[in-house]
């Protein structure tokens, strides 16, 4: 077997040797490795985006130690995720410190929303049948989406599997079974069928229960060095019991193809709450029945091309407060959101192309809460962008108009907004080589303020504004494939300026109830992004993959003089920030080893310190070895997390687990 | 090399260095902070110094309390964690109310339900009383009474009234518990009756409107005095009256003052007078009565601010401009108010966005400026500490 062959089989294996698209690791299958090979060409080097994403996917992401999404996050540069702990504490991601509702999540396609809060709890998505994480900077750059895509200040997309069968195979199946720390039951499984030789379908469940019960420790010395205090205690009210149900319906047509997909997740939690002195427990507790169907339709027509989408969702999040010492609360909300989106692209000529997108989407939020102004929200999003493609130059450009009308019962509702927001991507090749790319973008996104910034109770304050982002962007990438000991080699570095101006923050109020919402806020974001990744090939059979990324921010509060915090690091956001992941593969075995670093933040405004927070480091390790029982591939993986025992907060008074461990059971027919 | 093969390496080499420049330290006890305040006090004044409380943000665990020298200048700012190091998760979280009485400091706070009792003079810790939802503090012969969100569930679980504990002030037990009214507040004592002010604000439109008055002797609520929905402050003139705040509704019942008196002798207390004054808070010296109100309008965005003085003998307001240099322009969300009981000096703290260190002013009677300084997160309640008398000499 020459070296290229057996790159592409281990590639092959990588990628797919469990998710069923090969019955066995080595089997050599034209078919198969035609279609592998198409798709990480797709992956590396985009037909149709200017600037490439960052991208996760197949067995590199499932060798992450990840419990979800969110986790696999902390891998892309220039992300900060906010975890509050546990499998059941929220996770949500801040992308180039613009803001947690400036990021958009996308879904096999179909961007997840929340009007309510505007932000997406990534640690509701489980990695189970997740095939793809990418991430945009900006839009994805690729002219033929839904208007609402080119809406985001930065996108993540979210892609699960899509059944692909071999000639004579009718059917894949996947049971999984993880258990660990936190008494995690984690059982999953995956049926994916061939209806008909156009039509394939796939059924996927899972179901997570965890106590949340993990040993966390407060320890503090005095200026001698001695010990102050040292107290360890176990994170109470952090149980999670959760469902995913999701179905699939995917069908190729003469011109196109086209998807359906059913999904559920239901979950009861508790909130287990900031650890503050003389509380240690809490009774605060979430149910969350979220449900969408989407379709969409894919057709092309010559040099014609249409993208159709439907979505209708409805999120039902019950809130009750049992703390005997608090006043109890009980609330229930009920959010609906009904989408439509068509988009066209035509190609003018073979560099040339244009498109045309228009989405609507219809918001409404109910609660049975006292004055709740049940808003209504009418949003039309109508697109138009171009791209040229030359030998060595890649541009697009498009503008996107979005024009919003809220609806209150027995309430005067705020003014229709109208905005528009332009964006443009550039991608120049300088030399001969493919090796080196220049790359540029300048987007202008806005958010609008979520339901609760405007509505809620007293707090919401009608009035608001859009919130407005402005980004600049130039990076490099330089990327190498050859034979022999380094066989493949990439490094991308990208410089940023983005300001945020209108930014919606919580602002004091008189009397009693003390916060409202205003347009106050100026940032002022500087950053560098730098990744590198290298493949080795040190000896016959021996993989060796080293990824690493770095981003530093300066990104400061400039909104007023007179502040305390003028010009001081606005909350959360370290300067510095990296990791680094060595993977190791060899035969059945592979070896994976990830280092993750958050520098120091303040966890409040002013840069004092009486709001320092420490820098945290974790060391995540997994082993995994690959079965084959005659027909029956099957893994075992064991995974340790935080593996030097590090006590930190990423949220100030929400500790983080120490050491912790994760098995895996994956049996593939 | 070539430039291809020497990437990577300045890549490994960058991230490493980042790494280690940034490493975790030891979480060391937060240090208290010192400065030197430039204004002499009078040598024979019988005020040693004063306490702010600053409630820090809920569930930022960030309550501290600073404390004021009049004698020697000196401002320490945060010295809990300093003098009782080994309290696991320091003060805790939201203070809501300071006092000295006796030897003994309190401070109530508020969601690590619990009043810390300290040693008035060292700032060291006696104990604590746990309260659930405590709020604010008084002291009658020996008892302290605290006010709490929720006592005992008698009729309604969904909303259980809110209570007062009394808590004996030698042993820090609690001796006793009276279901009072809806989320009560302050309370002002006057001829061995305590009476408290409910809110109710966490019921909205169901506002509770009744001053509870409960008999000292047998600790029984023996009356319900209905006054104007959502009282917050209250406290007790010279002249034996009781000024009380209501935060009203911001709709149809604005924020306003009410006056209390016995006006016909009869031994009880009856709301004799609503004045269209709204105030946030509210301090006593001699017969007059200093106000802050602070009132966001909703529409524009902006506060509108005033710092006023009631004539407590007429109930006039004789100003409404107690800062008189201007310096009230500098003042974002003006917060916790008290009056030295001897120069009359004005204290006002700037909780300024709630989320960062707020600022202590200091005003002479006449409204000028003498100095300001930075405080914790919140300043809110101040307390005075009296000088120890000065021990007689034996011969």
């Amino acid at each position: 077997m020459n070296k290229t062959i057996r790159r592409v089989l281990l590639t092959l294996t990588m990628i797919y040797s469990i998710s069923g698209l090969a019955a066995t690791p080595a089997k050599e299958n034209a078919d198969t490795t035609l279609a592998l090979s198409e798709i990480i060409v797709t992956a590396q080097r985009p037909q149709t985006e200017v600037i490439p994403a960052q991208k996760l996917s197949g067995e590199e992401l499932q060798r992450l130690n990840s419990n979800s999404v969110a986790d696999a996050l902390r891998y892309f540069s220039g992300v900060q995720v906010k975890d509050y702990g546990g499998v059941g504490g929220i996770k949500t991601v801040n992308i180039r410190s613009m803001g947690t509702n400036h990021t958009g999540v996308v879904y096999d396609g179909i961007e997840l929303g929340n009007a309510q809060n505007g932000q997406i709890d990534l640690g509701q998505f489980s990695l189970d049948n997740i095939e793809a994480i990418s991430m945009y900077n900006g839009q994805k750059s690729d002219i033929l989406q839904p208007a609402r895509d080119f809406g985001s200040a930065g996108t993540i997309y979210l892609r699960t599997k899509t059944p692909e069968f071999a000639p004579r195979e009718s059917y894949h199946a996947r049971a999984t079974m993880r258990f660990g720390s936190f008494d995690l039951i984690n059982p999953s499984a995956l049926l994916e069928l061939r209806l008909s030789s156009h039509v394939n379908a796939s059924l996927s469940a899972e179901w997570v229960n965890s106590s949340g019960k993990y040993k966390f420790r407060y320890r503090r010395v005095n200026p001698a060095g001695e010990i102050a205090y040292d107290t360890t205690a176990v994170r109470q009210n952090g149980d999670i019991n959760a469902t995913r149900i999701e179905c699939n319906l995917n069908g190729n047509l003469q011109n196109g193809e086209w998807h359906f997909k059913a999904y559920n997740y239901n979950s009861e939690r508790g909130v287990p709450g900031a650890i503050v002195n003389n509380v240690w427990r809490r009774g605060e507790r979430i149910w969350d029945n979220n449900s969408f169907t989407q379709g969409s339709y894919t057709g092309t027509f010559g040099n014609f091309t249409t993208l159709n989408n439907v979505k209708y969702s409805f999120y039902r999040t019950h809130y009750v407060n049992n703390d005997d010492k608090q006043i109890k609360v009980d609330n229930l909300y009920k959010q609906r959101e009904i989408y439509f989106s068509t988009a066209n692209e035509l190609m003018l000529k073979r560099w040339w192309r244009v498109s045309v997108s228009y989405d609507f989407l219809w918001n409404t939020l109910n609660a049975d809460m006292y004055d709740f102004a049940r808003p209504d929200r009418f949003t039309n999003m109508v697109s138009a962008a171009t791209a040229v493609s030359f030998n060595r130059f890649k541009a697009q450009a498009s503008i996107l108009g979005t024009f919003i009308h809220d609806k209150l019962r027995g309430k005067q509702a705020p003014d229709d907004k109208h905005v528009f927001t332009p964006a443009v991507y550039l991608n120049f090749q300088p030399a001969r080589t493919r090796d080196f790319q220049l790359r540029a973008f300048y987007k202008r996104s806005f958010r609008m303020p979520t339901f609760n910034d405007l509505y809620y109770a007293d707090m919401g304050n009608s009035k608001l504004n859009p919130e407005r982002v402005t980004q600049y962007n130039f990076g490099v990438v330089y990327s190498h494939t050859s034979r022999g000991f380094l066989s493949e080699g990439r490094i991308s570095a990208d410089a940023y300026y983005n300001r945020v101006s209108d930014k919606i923050v919580a602002y004091p109020k008189g009397q009693q109830f003390r916060w409202t919402m205003l347009n106050l806020g100026l940032v002022d974001i500087r950053g560098v992004d730098v990744s590198g990744l290298i493949t080795l090939n040190p000896a016959r059979e021996l993989y060796l993959t080293l990824r690493g990324q770095y981003t530093f921010q300066r990104a400061i509060d400039v909104t007023n003089p007179a502040d305390n915090y003028y010009r001081d690091q606005i909350p959360y956001i370290p300067r510095h920030s990296g990791s680094a992941v060595v993977n190791a593969t060899w035969r059945q075995w592979n070896l994976n080893y990830s280092f993750i670093y958050v520098g120091s933040r303040y966890n409040q405004q002013e840069n004092i310190r009486y709001n320092y927070t420490q820098p945290w480091y974790t060391s995540d390790i997994s082993v995994s070895r690959d079965f084959t029982i005659n027909r029956v591939n099957l893994r075992a993986l064991l995974e340790v997390n935080n593996l030097l025992s590090q006590d930190y907060d990423v949220i100030l008074n929400y500790p983080m687990p120490k050491r912790n461990w994760r098995v895996t059971l994956m049996v593939n027919i | 090399m070539t430039m291809r093969t020497i990437i990577p390496y300045l890549l490994l080499i960058s991230l490493v260095s980042a790494f280690f420049s940034g490493c975790r330290e030891e979480e060391v006890v937060m240090p208290a902070e010192y400065e030197t305040i430039p204004d002499p006090a009078d040598p024979d004044t019988r005020i040693q110094g004063m306490y702010i409380l600053n409630e820090g943000n809920m569930g930022s665990n960030k309550c501290t309390i600073d404390y004021y020298d009049f004698l020697t200048g000196i401002y320490a700012r945060n010295f809990y964690s300093e003098r009782n190091p080994d309290v696991i998760k320091e003060l805790g979280d939201v203070g809501n109310d300071i006092a000295v009485y006796g030897s003994k400091l309190y401070a109530v706070i508020n969601c690590s339900h619990k009043v810390e009792v300290m040693d008035a003079r060292s700032g060291r810790r006696i104990g604590q009383v746990d309260i659930p939802n405590c709020r604010y503090i008084s002291f009658h012969e020996g008892n302290a009474y605290v006010s709490s969100y929720v006592g005992p569930v008698l009729v309604d679980p969904e909303a259980p009234k809110g209570a007062v504990y009394r808590v004996d002030t030698l042993s820090l037990a609690i001796t006793g518990r009276v279901s009072v009214g809806y989320q009560p507040e302050e309370m002002a004592i006057s001829e061995n009756k305590l009476y408290v002010a409910n809110s109710g604000g966490y019921r909205p439109p169901l506002y509770d409107n009744t001053i509870s008055v409960i008999d000292l002797d047998d600790f029984k609520q023996v009356r319900q005095i209905t006054a104007e929905i959502n009282m917050h402050r209250i406290c007790l003139d010279n002249q034996g009256k009781l000024w009380v705040t209501s935060r009203g509704d911001r709709q149809t019942h604005p924020s306003c003052l009410l006056v209390l008196s016995d006006e016909h002798e009869k031994g009880t207390m009856e709301l004799t007078d609503k004045l269209p004054v709204p105030c946030s808070n509210i301090a006593l010296h001699g017969d007059r009565l200093y106000y802050l109100s602070s009132e966001l309008s909703d529409y524009t965005g902006t506060t509108t601010v005033s710092y006023g003085v009631i004539d407590t003998r007429t109930k006039e307001v004789i100003s409404t401009n107690f800062i008189t240099d201007g310096t009230d322009r500098e003042i974002k969300m003006p917060y916790g108010l008290a009056i030295h009981p001897e120069t009359g000096d004005i204290y006002l703290t700037d909780a300024k966005n709630y989320v960062s260190s707020g600022t202590l002013y200091c005003f002479s009677p006449d409204g000028k400026k003498k100095w300001s300084i930075r405080t914790g997160d919140i300043p809110a309640s101040i307390c005075f500490l009296p000088k120890l008398p000065t021990p007689l000499k034996v011969k």
